[in-house]
């Protein structure tokens, strides 16, 4: 399957790349040669097979709202690229 | 014989009798890490003052006669696992400098048993890849051929256990990361059932996918492991609340009454003939200790690649969302507003195939597309699934090779995803359908690389996996075989 340049910069702004023009040019390539691949499954008739998202079917799992130790606020910081009071610091989101 | 070529069940018996200590244990694989390590560079990471402090520790309890199977022995850890105060990288540069504020649990359960850690095991990036290549630090090499991959993702745990740069290692099984390996370096590895072993502290690649699972010399090894690993943890709720046996007794049993199927689609075209042969006589070894052999089909094995190859990128894509640079990992210290800041970080700090499998997961979810792909193929994984169930109506286990070829050489396959991709074909069916797989070494190629069986079970019968591996091993010498380094 052909897939347009456009298509693969639409998708990298979804995931939040910033992918150059060689990078786009690779990845329509690359992208192409994947999704012509996938296209056998279209050989298979689906009609009202039910999907799987889970391999083992398992059931929510509830536990009682008790207050339990849990990570200190100092901690959680620790790998924050920048942090001051407690709170992880950000760029500039309104301007 | 030296320390660090020991199983953990030899060294488990040296110890308890005092003949050695953990110290002198860890001392030793050390040492053999220095000789081997600049032509393997299976770790990442290696934490050697923090492993002798541990060793000594252990050497305390063993002295107090309260050892388990794995109380002083030292193991490595794929560095996708979260070890508390020890860097876990990922291999990826977005997490180059991360230091986990929590023990992933399974590490937590081996500390707690007062194992040893060496180190960190180099790993494709985010476990995304077959042959470590796509690691951001440096490939592994295959110790039996320095030339070649050793398999991946779990390639870094595969080389340094068959070089015995460890005593065994954990790795983790997405679409074969385990076996795949394991079937490359002549170890052994099993992939446990979906949810048998906590995913709590793995990173998360393709959360309806991922297990932990240990990588080891022999099968004995890989039984003891998975007794210390197993089990319902409150912390994973995709975790199952099912007791787990004690694995060691499948070592007991022989193969008679077992029934074994061979599915045709395993054994196609485009198999390498040694892959062929060693699995043959395998077989063949199998049947003589009185296994039943059946042919069988799992016909739609031919869409398993392109299956996963949707829905793992699509969970990827959102399981990476996580990586903003905000709360942990690299920043793109040179952006001036929130989304620049985003977009850089991530672009600097993912490698090209997982950038390549974000941008598929995300086009494969995208409104338009939902259906023709995910949806799809998560339709497809019922009809995989649904295979399996037919077969394990009949059959304990199924036999089939690990890879369609032996190691092929670093590079050969890193221009071309689809080419890298399709060499999955043969793990990627169990990992859809979340059942056990084992690789279990069968024999070695005529360029002397080895070859590894695949035995896979129904969802929780792993003993059945390590029962039938067992006896191919007792009856065959190929672990005695050892890379010359």
């Amino acid at each position: 399957m052909r897939i347009a340049k456009e298509e693969i910069v639409h998708v990298g702004e979804l995931a939040r790349l910033h992918l150059d023009d060689a990078a786009v040019d690779l990845y329509t390539k690359q992208l192409g040669d994947v999704l012509t691949y996938m296209e056998t499954l279209n050989h298979l008739d689906t009609a009202g097979i039910t999907p799987t998202s889970q391999a083992i079917s398992v059931n929510n799992v509830f536990r009682d709202d008790v207050v339990r130790e849990s990570v200190s606020a100092e901690s959680a910081l620790t790998n924050a690229p920048e942090s001051s009071d407690g709170s992880f610091i950000v760029p500039k989101v309104i301007k | 014989m030296n320390l660090y070529q020991l199983t953990i069940h030899e060294a488990h018996e040296l110890l308890k009798k005092k003949e050695i200590s953990s110290v002198e244990l860890t001392t030793a694989v050390f040492e053999r890490i220095e000789s081997v390590e600049d032509k393997v560079r299976a770790y990442i990471t290696l934490v050697k003052d923090k492993a002798m402090a541990d060793a000594e520790a252990a050497d305390e309890l063993i002295k107090q006669g309260r050892a388990t199977s794995v109380t002083g022995i030292p193991l490595a850890i794929k560095d996708n696992l979260c070890t508390k105060g020890i860097q876990t990288t990922c291999g990826s540069r977005i997490l180059e400098d991360f230091v986990p504020i929590y023990d992933s649990t399974v590490v937590a359960k081996l500390k707690q048993a007062r194992a040893v850690i060496l180190g960190k095991t180099n790993l494709d990036e985010f476990a995304m890849g077959s042959s470590n290549e796509h690691s951001a630090f440096r490939p592994t090499h295959n110790p039996w051929d320095l030339t070649r991959i050793p398999g991946g993702s779990s390639g870094g745990s595969a080389a340094a256990t068959v070089s015995d740069a460890c005593l065994a290692a954990l790795g983790t099984d997405t679409g074969g990361s385990i076996r795949q390996p394991c079937s490359h370096c002549g170890v052994v590895g099993l992939k446990p059932t979906y949810g048998r072993v906590s995913r709590y502290g793995l990173i998360a690649f393709a959360s309806s996918f991922d297990q932990a699972g240990p990588i080891t010399k022999d099968v004995t090894d890989c039984a003891l492991l998975m007794n210390e690993i197993c089990g319902y943890d409150p912390l994973d709720s995709t975790s199952v609340s099912r007791t787990a046996p004690d694995y060691t007794e499948a070592l007991q049993s022989g193969l008679d009454g077992l029934v074994a199927g061979i599915p045709k689609e395993y054994y196609v075209e485009g198999l390498d003939q040694d892959v062929a042969k060693a699995v043959d006589d395998a077989i063949n070894v199998l049947k003589g200790l009185g296994l039943t052999i059946k042919d069988v089909s799992l016909p739609h094995t031919d869409y398993a690649v392109a299956t996963y190859y949707i829905i793992a990128p699509a969970e990827a894509s959102s399981n990476l969302a996580r990586y903003d640079g905000v709360k942990y990992g690299l920043r793109d210290a040179t952006s001036n507003d929130l989304m620049e800041m985003y977009q850089n970080t991530r672009s600097k700090g993912f490698g090209p195939e997982v950038q390549r499998r974000i941008i598929i997961g995300t086009y494969a979810l995208t409104a338009g597309y939902y259906d023709a792909y995910y949806k799809k193929a998560s339709q497809v994984r019922t009809l995989i699934m649904e295979d399996f169930k037919q077969v394990f109506e009949t059959c304990d286990v199924l036999l089939a090779p690990v890879t369609p070829s032996p190691a092929f050489k670093l590079g050969e396959k890193l221009d071309d995803p689809l080419s890298m991709y399709l060499s999955d074909i043969f793990t990627l069916p169990a990992s859809l359908a979340g059942i056990p797989g084992i690789s279990v070494p069968c024999g070695f190629s005529g360029k002397g690389l080895p070859i590894g069986l695949q035995v896979l079970g129904k969802h929780f019968s792993e003993e059945k996996l390590i029962q039938v591996a067992y006896n191919l091993e007792q009856a065959t010498d190929y672990k005695s075989k050892k890379p010359q380094l």
